[in-house]
């Protein structure tokens, strides 16, 4: 019997019958079929315990929403200090912590950053973003990148891979043009027509198995915008908030986005918001039309109080530190695992604490995500690359937890190795 | 050690989970620096070392603005005492290298203890952080200070100089850190983190407690109460001056300063003659019954006189004094409990009894330690060894100045004893340390030991060197935009290029 309070389970088994039932048959099904027979109940840092009691290590951290940990306590602290005073607030209403957390999220962007508007989640965010750069422009079309990952929500599902988009037929070809990553001339032939209205990319795309941006392709990829007159929508939503070593991954660049989208991470999974931060250009349809976008739990005042300790805690000189502490282990730890199998990890891929990590084999990632489950860490592959393992850890690790991540890692990687070529022989 | 950050919830006091945070950061640190080899490690620490001397007269005057306590010039000397002077005292240490000892078949591998967690006190601010830093930077661990609250503003500037040199000197980023506002239940939530891995606590009796009921290994101190027997073999002229200059130096705030002077009944009249010709005045009976009521209102030291001089503490008690006094000496008849001049004295107040002879002056001196200072310090004046060890050997502490000045001596300024402002009382003085706090300390040794039978061969571990000499295997942040202080990190290194080229030009 598994009493939770308002409701309870007889067992797992009867859990996971009815998440079939009433939830989500296809996910619910997919989840067991792969191996990984995963019921998240406890939770706590940067580790959480399957309904089972098993301790897991949490290296997905629902692509950086978990950044400080699992019921980070300063972030509920603030949450319970919160609620005492304030609830969602009203949308139409000039709101006090709506205000007081844009100005302080426009003071960590780029100087030509201006306001903040808000969505209840990324995908809100990213359809913020478009519409914005449809308004300024006064143009249609969006370009992102193949496989990139914005969201589901209306516009947003349309610049991202098809499986979603064709599903609900929200695919839209005339208007969402799709180019590969790190590949410029595609990029320029999509903007050549001087027709798009914006460029929508993040600034290392995560579902997609954190390929890098090759050296300059950013900020030629902005320059690019600027002539042909695209505005460039920053996806922040994974390189943010330290990520990368730096507040936003977007200004180690060096680049100067006009809309920046901000989301997961930014209320620490407590209570979620997200954020479209825009220029001075951009801000344009705020000043004509501000009831133009609506949301009701968009910029809810209790998840803009956590954020704003988020980016308070994420701007402390202890936390630039530790980042680059635990990249730093990564980075020697996985490259001795490499070592070990140089021709089974054929890839790091490694932006502060963002990594992919790259098999020789077309399911590789899903084969070591098994086996690092089975070893107690909890990584995910990557949907739109299933070669890639995502391998997020926390910007807030000790060093005994990453020592350990780093041992389990090692083993499971090796044990993926030996199931590698049974899998292929039963393709 | 947890896998969790800041475990503890919405009882903990503000600014806790920021403060944890700089452990876990140290934690980080302390990791890189236990691979460094020696090259590494001393020219962390000279640089170090090198930044403290220069700071020491512009951190003593802010010390005794800031504190109201003790006399620049004196904590200059200290301040100087712990920054060059402690480098070349520990030299030819080695704290880094294994030993290797072919004939009992042990290899001996040095460990830093990890995060060591410094609390400071107000009385010695500068020198006291000079000192811990030093210690923890030659046995390359990393050190979060706790300073006093009193002294906090001169403390929290002292630490960022020294940090910015040693950042710039190769040391891993975060290895040296101050909680930057110290509170009471700030302290003691970080004395019981489990990411402490020693606490080396001076300051009061409250807070030392609180270090060893924390849960977390400690090195504390208890207060010193020290007794100065003067015998009839004396010399005692030098006794005097001794006594004299020891009063006046910091105006007593160390805490090894004497509080009671026992003199032998033969030599009384003159030992305060010669104190007097010293700048030391002898009070009266009625102007003593004076001084109990303003230093020791309610029979408790007066702590807002503490590290005041002479002047300030006569205008206090309303007495009259020649100009130029350094010291106040106030005779009393019988060191008992109920006696306030029989208690601690952080100011240039001396209490003076006069016994028989030196057997009763010893059972004097003891009672002095019954009422406080157990296990502290004490001092002794005499030309005779056999009183000498009599005395040595009947008293409860630690270490004894011998014809030399209290203050400076057991604090190993004086004398040969490790120079140190970390005082260790001992079991008897409650504290885990019985000696001066020393490098070794901070120091842990593993120990690979062979199996004793001949049959066994030793291995040849010539040549071998466990640690690192690679020049930047520590990742180095850029500093964020807010953490800029006065001095930035290449306006140090500048300066402490040219520092290093004065010396080899000197």
């Amino acid at each position: 019997m598994y009493d939770y309070g308002l409701f309870s389970f007889d067992s797992k088994a009867d859990f996971l019958r009815r998440s079939e039932q009433f939830w989500n048959p296809d996910k619910t099904r997919f989840w067991q079929d792969a191996g990984v027979d995963l019921v998240i109940d406890r939770r706590d840092g940067y580790l959480f315990w399957d309904m089972a009691g098993r301790r897991l290590i949490d290296l997905h951290l629902n692509g950086g929403t978990y950044n400080l940990g699992h019921r980070n306590p300063e972030l509920i602290a603030v949450l319970e200090q919160a609620m005492g005073r304030f609830d969602i607030g009203n949308h139409h209403f000039p709101a006090l912590a709506r205000t007081a957390l844009a100005e302080a999220l426009v003071a960590t962007c780029s100087p030509n950053m201006r306001r903040v508007v808000y969505g209840s989640g990324g995908g809100e965010a990213t359809d913020i973003a478009i519409k914005t750069a449809r308004h300024t422009r006064q143009r249609r079309k969006i370009v992102s990148i193949r496989k990139g990952y914005h969201g589901h929500t209306g516009l947003a599902v349309a610049t991202g891979d098809d499986r979603f988009s064709t599903l609900f037929l929200s695919d839209r070809p005339d208007e969402f043009v799709q180019v590969p990553f790190n590949d410029l001339a595609a990029m320029e032939d999509a903007l050549r027509g001087g027709d798009v209205a914006g460029v929508v990319i993040e600034t290392i795309p995560a579902t997609y198995g954190f390929p890098l941006p090759e050296p300059g392709y950013l900020q030629a990829v902005k320059r690019l915008c600027e002539r042909h007159g695209a505005l460039y929508i920053a996806d922040e939503v994974q390189t943010g908030l330290m990520r990368t070593g730096e507040m936003w991954g977007i200004a180690k660049a060096g680049i100067e986005p006009d809309i920046m989208i901000v989301g997961k991470g930014i209320t620490g999974g407590m209570y979620p918001i997200a954020c479209t931060v825009v220029s001075e250009e951009c801000s344009a349809w705020l000043k004509e039309d501000g009831f133009g976008h609506i949301s009701t739990g968009g910029g809810a005042e209790l998840g803009c109080i956590v954020a704003l300790k988020v980016l308070e805690i994420c701007g402390r000189p202890e936390v630039r530190s530790m980042v680059h502490y635990i990249a730093d282990r990564f980075r020697g730890g996985l490259r001795a695992i490499q070592e070990l199998y140089p021709e089974w990890l054929v890839g790091i891929r490694q932006d502060g604490v963002v990594m992919g990590l790259e098999f020789d084999h077309p399911q590789g990632a899903k084969l070591v995500m098994r086996r690092l489950y089975e070893n107690g860490v909890w990584a995910i592959f990557s949907t739109l690359d299933p070669r890639v393992l995502q391998f997020k850890p926390g910007i807030l690790l000790e060093p005994d937890l990453v020592e350990e991540i780093l041992d389990r890692t090692a083993v499971a990687i090796g044990q993926a190795l030996a199931d590698a070529p049974r899998e292929a022989a039963l393709r | 050690m947890s896998a969790v950050p800041a475990t503890i919830g919405t009882s903990d006091p503000p600014g806790a989970p920021r403060a944890r945070m700089m452990l876990a950061r140290a934690r980080w640190a302390s990791g890189a620096f236990a691979r460094y080899d020696t090259g590494r490690t001393r020219r962390v620490v000279d640089a170090v070392a090198e930044v403290a001397y220069q700071n020491a007269e512009r951190f003593a005057i802010a010390a005794v603005e800031e504190t109201g306590m003790g006399v620049a010039e004196h904590k200059q000397r200290k301040n100087e005492a712990c920054s060059r002077g402690i480098v070349e005292r520990y030299a030819v240490e080695d704290y880094v290298e294994p030993r290797i000892d072919a004939a009992a078949k042990i290899v001996s591998v040095p460990k830093p203890a990890g995060v060591v967690l410094a609390l400071t006190p107000s009385t010695n601010p500068i020198s006291t952080v000079n000192f811990k830093v030093l210690l923890a930077l030659m046995t390359r661990n990393a050190v979060v200070v706790s300073p006093h609250p009193l002294a906090r503003r001169t403390s929290v500037e002292a630490v960022r100089a020294l940090s910015a040199a040693a950042v710039a000197a190769g040391a891993p980023d975060g290895c040296l850190q101050i909680v930057e506002e110290p509170t009471i239940p700030l302290i003691e939530a970080l004395m019981g983190d489990p990411r402490v891995d020693v606490i080396v606590a001076t300051g009061g009796t409250a807070v030392v407690r609180a270090a060893y009921r924390s849960g977390n290994p400690s090195l504390g101190v208890g207060p010193g109460n020290v007794p100065a027997l003067v015998d009839a073999s004396a010399d005692v002229a030098k006794a005097a001056a001794c006594l004299a200059d020891s009063k006046a130096f910091d105006n007593s705030i160390l805490c090894t300063n004497e509080s009671v002077a026992i003199v032998e009944e033969r030599v009384a009249d003159a030992l305060s003659r010669e104190l007097e010709r010293r700048g030391a005045h002898v009070v009266g009976e009625d102007d003593a019954q004076r001084i109990r009521g303003a230093l020791y209102p309610d029979g408790r030291i007066n702590t807002v006189l503490a590290g005041k001089d002479a002047a300030a503490l006569a205008a206090a008690s309303g007495i009259k004094v020649p100009a130029g006094t350094r010291v106040l000496v106030a005779p009393f008849p019988l060191v008992v409990p109920e006696e306030p001049l029989a208690l601690e004295k952080l100011f240039p107040l001396l209490g003076l009894v006069r016994v028989p002879d030196a057997a009763r002056g010893i059972d004097a001196a003891r009672a002095l330690l019954r009422i406080g200072g157990g296990g502290h310090s004490a001092v002794i004046h005499s030309r005779d060894p056999r009183t000498i060890l009599a005395y040595g050997t009947a008293l409860g502490v630690l270490r004894i100045a011998v014809n030399a000045p209290g203050s400076t001596g057991s604090a190993g300024l004086d004398t040969n004893l490790a120079p140190s402002m970390t005082i260790g009382t001992g079991f008897f003085g409650r504290s885990s340390l019985t000696e001066n706090l020393e490098p070794r300390h901070l120091t842990q040794w593993t120990r690979l030991a062979y199996d004793s039978d001949a049959a066994e061969p030793f291995g040849d571990f010539a040549g071998l060197d466990p640690w690192s000499a690679r020049p930047e295997p520590v990742p180095v942040a850029a500093p964020a935009p807010s953490e800029a202080g006065a001095v930035t990190r290449d306006e140090l290194r500048r300066m402490i290029l040219d520092e290093l080229r004065e010396l080899v030009e000197r």
